[in-house]
């Protein structure tokens, strides 16, 4: 076990961080639920912490100048490289820190990128992050497209969805690849500590993040981060449609922990995934026989969870 | 006491890395710098130097990194060349106008295709825009001081701007020369430790990197380009500095016999040492041949150039990178809109030379200074020549 | 998106383009993008804080009797918390005009 996280008791919603370590004014969208995810990332970790975020929606609808919702030290460089600059802040801090001329306080490094700075674009540069052993986390926060630029597909865009890049036509019915599984490329870097989680679980997404920054050396934790925008759904329903997509299996809730597989919480009585899927409009134009596909899908790869977190 | 030891360039250059104490080096291996990177982390392994050596996977995530760790504080160093400085490309606009201070050293090599290891100019012309400060190196001593200087520089807290030193692969990179390697308290008298105007520190939280709306961006680029035009009085002084503590005297232009000359041929890099001994052997033969020696080329130290041209009427200039398409090349294009209507002003002739390690001997300059002579007596109907390429 | 904050000339810049004031992003007002608003029924309200936690701009304050209040110069009105809440406190009420 990672004997870091022996002393720590996880959070409790009646006596939940008050501090905003990012502040309002933002411009993200009503209803965002990627800046939700965000906030509470920013809670688990508090202020000692250093923030290197890839181009996306949340570097620019917090970094307008003159305007900055951040209350903590951030740099933006560019897209793919947000876990490079992190490996240079982290090995920045240790050289400074060996050499007495910062102090020893631990202050935790987050990258933080969307689905396609994460699985895309940036992959190599995180990948080579893990692989080098630096101590920092990366947060993907996975809104499951390009948003930022017009809701473009990503290699994270699930299974039928309707993105501007892959619109349903008589010859396509939406995104045609299944959603690539980008956890378990990061655990496939013996990273100590690798987790999904969702703003509708938030004690359980801000003890994740506390974990991943807790543990020595890297750790990923990919949060589900409904865009309303994008999907096409109503902005007061982020939050349920977080819950829903755990609820029927779509986005389970896992930790690996040094290669050891735990579910966060088993779903004995799956939802169909229709009930995850209504409601937003990029789905709307699915036929039965591809909702069909989803559900059989949905349930192998959560039946492959499972024997996983057997296994382990 | 410094001592002058018989070494490779490329260890030199460590060893002077060495010597500035840089805390973090973040690097990919790529011919031909990789003999700095390998010595700077034979040395970090040995203990020599206290750093962290980030072994990146590509070069786009070593100018990343310098990024992120020069932002938090540590003095950054790297070097690269050629493709890897081309992955680099979209990162390197980034610190300069963070004014985010770094030194790397390029070990300039040709641009692909055909794939090339060999020295020309191509890597870094791409760059020019990049907004560091930027100075060629003609020799390993030159080479040493320099990378020294650019710590100086570029840590300034009046510049503070990344800054690229420019070595010729190979014909530079590679070679053993004898050099005096600096003294480490010399060194630390000249070079105090780097403290930055501001980091990335919870203490004191600042946000870098943000988005220029329209009504911001041209502002932001025009006080980076009058930083780096400010920097150039910073880049004098630390070179008055450096006389001072290690005797060696620098300049942003060079010249060599320029004296009463006709023709000045105009260069940078190691190509100049073989341009003295055409400019000695043509003045021999009664001819009078100079050499302007480009060391500082960003910002471009035009009023030190106009003065070093004198009143020389003509200029024979040598790119070692061809732009197709354009005009001419980089170099020939920089002086030529540098001297426009002017009055006066001499006549510039544009040649590309010494392409992919194609050497440029002491009878190539002699032809280019023929070619000047002639063309400035009959204009050619090119804009620039290449010269030594062959027909058939 | 016109922004007189940011009309800033080469030589006051920031250096580097920093930005020097944490979270001075509160300057701006996005309470102007709503067309409703929350209204919360304090007979209904438990003060179990869901409107607070579920809120993406960070607009809830907790009061001295310990009920969650939205601020109007920030809340977007996209009607998380009236969604979320757990006991339909929580109403949206059109903003007029």
């Amino acid at each position: 076990m990672i004997p870091e996280f022996e002393k720590f008791k996880g959070f409790k919603a009646k006596s939940m961080p008050k501090e905003e370590l990012l502040a309002p004014g933002h411009r993200a969208c009503q209803g965002c639920g990627e800046v939700l995810a965000l906030r509470m990332v920013m809670k688990a970790l508090g202020k000692d912490v250093i923030v290197c975020n890839a181009t996306g929606c949340m570097e620019i609808i917090t970094s307008p100048y003159p305007h900055t919702a951040w209350n903590v030290p951030w740099i933006h460089v560019a897209f793919e490289n947000a876990a490079a600059v992190a490996s240079g802040v982290e090995s920045a801090r240790k050289v400074l820190k060996r050499k007495k001329k910062i102090p020893k306080k631990h202050v935790d490094i987050l990258a933080v990128g969307g689905d396609g700075a994460t699985g895309d674009i940036g992959l190599q540069w995180i990948s080579g992050a893990m692989e080098r052993g630096h101590d920092f986390l990366y947060v993907c926060l996975d809104n499951e497209a390009y948003m930022n630029t017009g809701v473009q597909r990503s290699g994270c865009t699930p299974y039928g969805a309707m993105t501007t890049t892959s619109p349903p036509g008589k010859k396509s019915f939406g995104q045609v690849t299944w959603k690539k599984n980008i956890p378990a490329i990061m655990v496939a870097h013996n990273i100590p500590y690798v987790a999904t989680a969702s703003p509708a679980y938030f004690l359980d997404l801000m003890n994740k993040v506390k974990k991943a920054a807790l543990v020595k050396g890297p750790a990923y934790v990919h949060i589900f981060s409904p865009c309303p925008t994008g999907w096409g759904s109503a902005g007061e329903r982020s939050i349920e449609f977080a819950r829903l997509a755990v609820e029927t299996k779509v986005f389970p809730l896992y930790e690996v922990i040094e290669g050891r597989y735990i579910m966060s919480r088993k779903i004995k009585k799956a939802k169909p995934v229709t009930e995850y899927l209504k409601g937003q409009r990029r789905f709307r134009h699915l036929d039965e026989a591809h909702i069909d596909y989803i559900q059989k899908r949905v349930d192998a790869e959560y039946e492959k969870l499972l024997r996983l977190s057997e296994m382990t | 006491m410094s001592k002058r030891v018989g070494i490779e360039v490329s260890i030199a250059i460590s060893e002077a890395v060495g010597l500035a104490r840089a805390e973090v080096i973040p690097a990919y291996p790529i011919t031909p710098q990789t003999h700095i990177v390998e010595h700077l982390s034979e040395m970090v392994a040995n203990g020599q130097l206290d750093a962290e050596f980030v072994p990146v996977e590509s070069e786009h995530a070593a100018m990343s990194c310098c990024c992120g760790a020069a932002a938090a504080g540590a003095r950054v160093f790297t070097s690269s060349s050629s493709q890897g400085l081309s992955l680099m490309s979209e990162v390197l606009y980034i610190p300069s106008t963070m004014r985010i201070p770094m030194v790397m050293v390029v070990a300039n090599r040709a641009l692909s295709a055909p794939i090339s290891i060999w020295n020309d100019h191509q890597d870094i012309m791409v760059q020019r825009d990049i907004g560091w400060i930027q100075t060629f190196a003609e020799n390993g001593q030159e080479a040493v001081d320099l990378t020294i200087h650019a710590f100086k520089v570029a840590e300034n807290r009046n510049v503070s701007l990344p800054m690229i030193v420019n070595i010729d692969g190979f014909t530079l990179s590679h070679v053993i020369e004898p050099i005096e390697l600096p003294d480490q308290e010399d060194v630390d008298k000249y070079l105090p430790p780097f403290k930055p105007r501001y980091k990335l520190d919870p203490r004191r939280p600042i946000t870098m990197g943000p988005v220029g709306i329209p009504e911001v961006y041209t502002e932001a680029k025009m006080a980076h380009d009058m930083a780096i035009k400010n920097s150039k009085r910073y880049i004098l002084k630390a070179w008055k500095e450096f006389e001072e503590v290690f005797g060696r005297k620098y300049e942003p232009i060079d010249t060599y016999r320029t004296e009463d000359a006709e023709v000045l041929l105009v260069g940078m890099g190691s190509i100049c040492e073989t341009a003295m001994t055409a400019v000695d052997q043509m003045r021999d033969n009664g001819q009078k041949v100079g050499l302007l020696k480009i060391r500082l080329w960003r910002p471009f130290p035009a009023q030190e150039f106009r003065k070093a041209v004198g009143k020389t009427k003509i200029l024979a200039v040598i790119d070692r990178c061809l732009p197709p398409g354009a005009v001419c090349g980089p170099v020939g294009a920089e002086l030529r809109s540098m001297f426009y209507k002017i009055p006066g002003s001499p006549k510039i002739f544009s040649f590309v030379a010494g392409l992919g390690g194609r050497d440029v001997t002491v009878s190539r300059f002699e032809e280019m200074v023929d070619k000047a002579r002639a063309f400035a007596k009959k204009r050619p109907r090119e804009l620039y020549q290449v010269i030594g390429v062959r027909e058939k | 998106m016109a922004n007189s904050d940011a009309i800033v000339g080469w030589k006051t810049i920031t250096f580097g383009c920093h930005i020097l004031e944490p979270g001075n992003s509160a300057n701006f007002r996005t309470g102007d993008w709503r067309s409703q608003r929350p209204v919360t029924d304090k007979e209904k309200c438990i003060k179990c804080g869901m409107c607070w936690i579920f809120c993406p701009d960070m607009t809830y304050k907790q009061d001295e009797e310990g009920y969650f209040e939205a601020d109007m110069e920030y809340c977007k009105g996209c009607g998380i918390c009236a969604h979320e809440c757990p006991k339909d406190a929580i109403t949206m009420v059109p903003e007029e005009g």
